[in-house]
């Protein structure tokens, strides 16, 4: 038990997916510009990943380990991801029109963000269990939504502040983010 | 277009991290020691080009309705390739990089040019665009990460450069010297191109 509380907040915190792994900079760039669509997108990552450690593990133990085809593992766990994406793009786009629309280009993108694909090769060489596997999934996912919606409350600030036109968009949003990374990095003796 | 112009445009115009904001995770992640950024550029040029010469050959076969997954299983074949080789060949390297080879798979760099430029043209113009965008990328790897090399730890190349009097920078080879590197040197770039684009004005 106390195992599980430590992958959890190690997820979240010390080995933040975003600010310390370095997984899901993508949609971590792309989609902070508001907060709104900040939150839409770490829940529905927080979903696609906690069913994506399931899946993968799934298949992991009771195909890819027997049949010794793990070499196969990129391939299988990608193709599983894509399926899912898929399938939470349609609930969405039945489910919220508004939030599908304000996700635009970024919801097909959940398929090429490496902090799925990551959550899974890591579960994979930890050898995590199938529960530790969720939490980790569930966790990391989480920590990733922590550091986007903070981010973008930051950014929406940023949008009034004057800054030199060579840093304007862009750069200053990395800055800002490694600033972000600096005070998680505080974290890291917590546990 | 000739196929020169194909080849310097993925280099510096259109510099794959620094232009087009591609690619940004192992950029970040591998950048903390120029033998890093080397390894993981070249491991992303070789899937690149790859990737671009079969998605152009099979380019009239392929269905549009489901080309994305096609492309996403043709690039994940040749990562596991690389990530074989690897392993075999240099295992100092392959374990330095850890997860980040495998996840060459979801660069978007590479899906970007399946998409926006083999999926369009002949399998020459791609194997050169693929050569010139994955050389990009690897430059691109090369800057930062000598940067924070040498701030982070007084070396480049493992060679120690600073003398025994500087005191290393140890943020710039932890997470947030990543970021801020990173943005510095694409505001230093906007800020030339800035200045280029009034002197051309005047």
């Amino acid at each position: 038990m106390p195992n599980l509380f430590v992958i959890f907040f190690g997820a979240i915190l010390i080995n933040n997916f975003v600010l310390t792994r370095f997984l899901g900079i993508c949609p971590f760039l792309g989609v902070s510009r508001k907060v709104e669509t900040a939150i839409g997108m770490s829940l529905a990552v927080i979903f696609v990943m906690t069913v994506a450690s399931l899946a993968t593990w799934t298949i992991q133990t009771y195909l890819l380990i027997p049949f010794e085809m793990l070499y196969l593992r990129t391939i299988a766990f990608i193709l599983i991801i894509a399926v899912l994406v898929q399938f939470v793009e349609m609930v969405m786009l039945k489910v919220t029109p508004t939030l599908y629309q304000a996700l635009g280009v970024y919801l097909p993108l959940i398929t090429t963000n490496c902090a799925v694909l990551g959550v899974t090769l890591i579960n994979l060489n930890e050898n995590y269990t199938l529960v530790e596997s969720l939490v980790h999934g569930f966790a990391g996912a989480v920590g990733f939504g922590l550091a986007i919606v903070v981010f973008a409350g930051i950014r929406e600030r940023l949008d009034y502040a004057p800054i030199p036109k060579a840093l304007e968009g862009f750069p200053i949003a990395l800055i800002v983010a490694g600033l972000l990374s600096m005070s998680f990095l505080g974290f890291q003796g917590l546990l | 277009m000739g196929s020169l112009r194909v080849f310097w445009r993925g280099l510096l115009d259109e510099n794959p991290v620094f232009r087009l904001l591609l690619g940004m995770c192992p950029i970040l992640a591998v950048s903390t020691a120029a033998i890093n950024g080397l390894g993981m550029g070249l491991a992303a040029t070789a899937v690149l080009v790859a990737s671009n010469i079969l998605i152009s050959l099979l380019r009239s076969i392929i269905p549009d309705k489901i080309r994305i997954p096609c492309y996403i299983v043709i690039i994940a074949t040749f990562v596991t390739m690389v990530d074989l080789l690897m392993e075999a060949f240099v295992p100092g390297l392959h374990g330095v990089l850890g997860i980040f080879i495998p996840l060459i798979v979801v660069n978007c760099i590479i899906l970007q040019r399946a998409e926006a430029f083999a999926s369009k043209n002949g399998v020459f113009l791609s194997a050169i665009d693929g050569i010139g965008m994955g050389l990009g990328f690897t430059l691109a790897l090369i800057i930062l990460a000598s940067i924070r090399e040498v701030l982070g730890a007084g070396t480049f190349f493992g060679l120690t450069l600073m003398p025994a009097a500087f005191e290393p920078m140890k943020l710039m080879v932890s997470p947030p010297g990543a970021f801020i590197g990173l943005g510095l040197i694409i505001g230093l770039i906007n800020y030339v191109q800035n200045l280029r684009e009034v002197r051309r004005r005047a």
